[in-house]
């Protein structure tokens, strides 16, 4: 029983790094269909900034911020400079322009940063929490609290703002948008600005615990992606669901089965969810007009 | 325009002026200076360019200076391989440095075979020079020997039944497979056996098999990068009392800022005396060596010295040292001077080759140390 708490609680914890991950390809996927893959390089950027923001002098708090801005920045130039200009490609070289954004990014903060590992202190101390014969750290709070809040604030966004409602108008049909009075290119704008700054932000929770450098950026979009598809593509809930299922396989895979074949247990449970529920568990019904 | 033209044909010449001319002996390097092993090739990087910029500032070796031919293979085996042959036909160097990795080192060894080329390697493994290549030497310690040195003093803590839990990247996965190898010599039983991914976040679900396995007395950790700071820190997380030790791999000041020093606290492993630089005894022969390199090294630029920059420093040492005793740079009279190498000391440990030892270290050169208040004690 203790074990198995143990399991649960590493497998919620992981599960929430994918989530926070996962959650930011939402936005972008809404507005325009387009995997984003450069969310990873936002998650290290916030990470990154905020680490040589922090031995700069600069509070946590402060650091924190200003390297989510800092990111959401980058975000919306990452738009203006390399989406918009492609406009009207088809969704597969957007995606493949993003991949190219993000060997970029990658390689700029091996220069501007550099190619160490960092860490950052823990937001509320190391000690762990003692339940039932298991323990949690402080940490794995605030990033599975981190991952409720920014599912629950996407969620109203998309279904009780009128903004939300616009970003969803324009993925479904741009020039149809455009019509009806939508300011698409803005709809982009914050797109790009919105993703970059919920993947900073998980950059910012998780490095406590994962530590960050240059190069993390591709991991955790791969893991947060796989989160995605289980969960369904541009679905909050899905997003999270997807990402603390992945964790919890994992983990349970590690504690019962073996730890070899963690990874591969929990890809052949996403295949096997795929085959039966192509969407993912929570995706909307693809409709392609002909 | 006009000027844009004569500034380039004037630098063209100064260039052409400075090139080949002047330096006579040419070394060549091909090292991971950026890539995902650019935390070996970085430092290594760093190290032969101050050290061949020192050298030459005083007089180069026997009054010929040297020239260092360096090439940034990002970890790639093929540009490894573009990289090393174009340093022995275009460059025409005399002996080549390098192979920040394994995978590279494999690439370069070919081509120094087969145009008998003396080849100093900085990576870690012991079919580099296992078999004996004539051309082919080696500067770290092999996993193995950091496995045996750990195992010894397992035994000596009479630990018998031990856990092991090594991060699949191509380091841990190689030092797992010879500590398995080694391990029954000491009388140690591996009885758990668990691994992670090098970028897993958490890995408390295979340390508590490991701690419900029946009869551990000790943790073993071989990995580098994030993962041996995370498995560090879910052990303390844990409340897991158990002896526990990482590898050679994390031997740095580093890894016990990312584990934290609360964390790492008791935790022993395989270094090199680079480490406690600071704490050798006043009659060690290492003493001199390592606490210069330290120093000019820090100065230079600024950063922590790594064990890995000090494979550099030795490699180059050891090609200095038997480029002089040559008389010359003729290759092959360079290789046999470098296989006659005895006595050299440098950062890593003290180096004697023989026609079958091309690695020339013993476990003495390991230092096995433990961690104490956030510093590094030698145990033995």
């Amino acid at each position: 029983m203790d074990a198995l708490m143990q399991f649960v609680f590493s497998g919620v914890t992981v599960g929430a790094v994918y989530a926070l991950v996962a959650l930011g390809f939402t936005i972008i996927y809404n507005a325009s269909d387009v995997v984003n893959f450069a969310q990873g390089e936002f998650v290290m950027l916030g990470g990154m900034i905020t680490v040589f923001a922090h031995l700069a002098g600069l509070p946590l708090p402060l650091a924190a911020l200003g390297a989510i801005l800092a990111t959401a920045a980058l975000g919306v130039a990452l738009n203006r400079l390399a989406i918009e200009p492609a406009r009207g490609a088809p969704v597969v070289s957007v995606i493949i322009i993003t991949i190219g954004a993000s060997i970029l990014i990658r390689g700029a903060a091996q220069l501007i940063f550099d190619k160490q590992l960092h860490g950052l202190p823990a937001f509320s101390g190391d000690d762990p929490i003692r339940v039932m014969g298991a323990t949690i750290l402080p940490q794995s709070l605030w990033v599975i609290g981190g991952a409720l809040a920014v599912f629950v604030g996407l969620w109203a966004f998309f279904t009780r703002t009128l903004t939300g409602k616009a970003v969803l108008a324009t993925s479904n049909n741009r020039t149809a948008a455009q019509l009806v009075g939508i300011n698409t290119g803005w709809v982009m704008t914050l797109a790009f600005g919105l993703s970059a700054a919920i993947g900073a932000l998980a950059g910012v929770l998780v490095t406590p615990i994962t530590l960050v450098s240059y190069d993390v950026g591709v991991g955790l979009a791969l893991k947060g992606f796989a989160a995605a598809m289980l969960g369904g593509m541009g679905n909050p809930k899905g997003a999270l669901a997807g990402g603390i299922l992945l964790g919890l396989f994992e983990a349970l895979t590690a504690g019962y089965v073996s730890s070899h074949y963690k990874e591969a247990v929990a890809f052949i449970v996403i295949l096997g969810v795929l085959f039966a529920m192509p969407q993912g568990l929570f995706g909307r019904a693809g409709t392609e007009r002909v | 325009m006009k000027t844009l033209t004569t500034t380039a044909l004037a630098l063209i010449a100064a260039l052409g002026a400075a090139g080949p001319g002047l330096a006579e002996i040419r070394l060549g390097a091909s090292l991971s200076a950026t890539g995902p092993a650019s935390f070996l090739g970085d430092p290594e990087a760093k190290t032969l360019e101050m050290m061949v910029e020192a050298l030459n500032a005083a007089g180069g070796i026997d009054g010929e200076p040297v020239e260092l031919v360096l090439y940034d293979d990002g970890g790639d085996p093929n540009k490894a391989l573009t990289f090393a042959t174009r340093l022995v036909e275009d460059d025409e160097v005399v002996a080549i440095i390098g192979g920040s990795t394994t995978g590279t080192t494999m690439s370069i060894l070919s081509v120094a075979e087969d145009n008998e080329i003396p080849f100093v390697s900085l990576a870690g493994a012991v079919s580099i020079v296992d078999p004996v290549r004539p051309f082919v030497f080696k500067t770290p310690h092999t996993d193995r020997m950091a496995c045996e040195k750990i195992f010894t003093d397992m035994a000596a803590r009479g630990i018998e039944k031990i856990g092991m839990i090594s991060g699949t990247d191509g380091f841990g996965a190689s030092m797992q497979a010879q500590c398995k190898d080694v391990v029954g010599q000491f009388g140690i039983e591996i009885v758990a056996d668990e691994t992670y991914g090098p970028k897993d976040a958490d890995v408390t679900p295979q340390l508590t098999k490991i701690r419900g396995t029946g009869g551990v007395q000790a943790v073993l950790n071989p990995g580098f990068g994030q993962g041996p700071a995370i498995v560090t820190r879910n052990y303390h997380q844990l409340g897991i009392d158990l002896p526990f030790y990482q590898s050679h791999g994390v031997a740095s000041d580093a890894f016990i800022e990312l584990a934290g020093a609360d964390a790492a606290e008791g935790l022993r492993l395989p270094g090199t005396a680079l480490l406690i630089a600071g704490q050798l005894a006043e009659d060690d022969p290492q003493r001199a060596v390592v606490q210069a390199y330290k120093a000019e090294f820090e100065a230079a630029y600024g950063m922590d010295v790594s064990t890995f920059g000090g494979y550099a420093h030795d490699a180059f040492a050891l090609l200095v040292d038997a480029i002089s005793r040559a008389g010359g740079d003729d290759p092959v009279a360079i290789r046999d001077a470098l296989e006659a190498t005895s006595g050299l000391v440098g950062t890593t440990g003290t180096y004697s080759f023989s026609a079958d030892d091309h690695l020339g270290l013993d476990l003495s050169a390991f230092r096995l140390l433990e961690i104490r208040d956030g510093g590094w004690v030698p145990v033995d």
